[in-house]
């Protein structure tokens, strides 16, 4: 890893770290309690985070495909590579924290509602990525197919974002047209979980990405030795 | 009580998965940066004998 690389992500981690502590704080202190839920609700500010890391991770994968097969450099397929497995790591904990928030608020664990189906369906099609790229030895022919899927895949984010608004749902609708529907400190915490989060993915994905570049570093000793 | 399980539960499935992920990719990095040493060794032993 260069000086340079070395000290992004230095500043990432440590950024992350404190942000997380103060995260925390705003979460299990600073927020009130909610009236009908109580402190159950409290997982509502990680869960809405990760969902939205996920979704946005989902959209890193989308430009990096396109970039991919327009320039066609390998940067691009790791930069999606990676983006996709810090998003499905994500969307796991969107939908496990959801279903366990479902065992409380409605007394299931799961539910076939529209957003808890299309969450299911988005984080199938990501796994499938992941799948479809172990499948396929050839690297140009491998990330040309995963940069197809990568695309057509995000289709599925703006549906799993809207289904609560285009179908009959039992999900809470929390960003409606005329804003939040939140309290302010509920909503200060929110945000900052948000962009706590968003700065922990970024953390993850320069680590992950870096991990691929020592894997083609790898390839090209064992290429050089003729191995 | 009863409900503040399932928060604990909530912020665990969390903080295992996030430490999941971080392991796996530090076990990854120094595995890749062990063969990489290795390798640069025996490339340039390589060189010196030719």
């Amino acid at each position: 890893m260069n000086a340079k690389n070395h000290r992004l992500s230095d500043f990432l981690t440590w950024a992350s770290a404190i942000a997380m502590i103060v995260a925390l704080y705003l979460v299990f202190v600073y927020a009130p309690t909610e009236r009908t839920m109580g402190d159950m609700q409290r997982i509502f500010y990680f869960h809405v985070s990760t969902a939205w890391v996920g979704f946005f991770a989902f959209f890193v994968t989308l430009v990096a495909s396109i970039a991919y097969l327009w320039k066609g450099t390998r940067r691009w397929d790791i930069v999606a590579l990676s983006s996709v497995e810090v998003g499905v790591t994500f969307m796991t904990m969107a939908i496990i924290s959801g279903s366990i928030w479902a065992k409380v608020a409605w007394n299931v664990w799961w539910t076939w509602d529209p957003r808890l189906t299309t969450s299911t369906i988005l984080w199938l099609i990501y796994v499938s990525y992941l799948m479809l790229r172990n499948a396929i030895d050839e690297e140009g022919r491998r990330a040309r197919f995963a940069a197809v899927h990568g695309i057509v895949g995000f289709v599925s984010v703006p549906i799993t974002f809207m289904a609560i608004r285009w179908w009959r749902t039992i999900h809470p609708v929390i960003l409606e047209s005329e804003g939040f529907s939140l309290a302010t400190p509920m909503l200060i915490t929110l945000l900052f979980c948000i962009a706590t989060f968003t700065l922990l993915y970024f953390t993850l994905l320069v680590y992950r990405v870096r991990l691929e570049q020592l894997t083609d570093e790898v390839e090209q000793l064992k290429h050089k030795l003729g191995r | 009580m009863g409900n503040l399980v399932y928060l604990f539960a909530a912020y665990a499935v969390f903080w295992a998965l996030t430490f999941a992920f971080v392991l796996r990719i530090a076990r990854r990095q120094k595995g890749l940066q062990r063969e990489i040493e290795s390798l640069k060794r025996t490339l340039i032993r390589k060189l010196v004998d030719s």
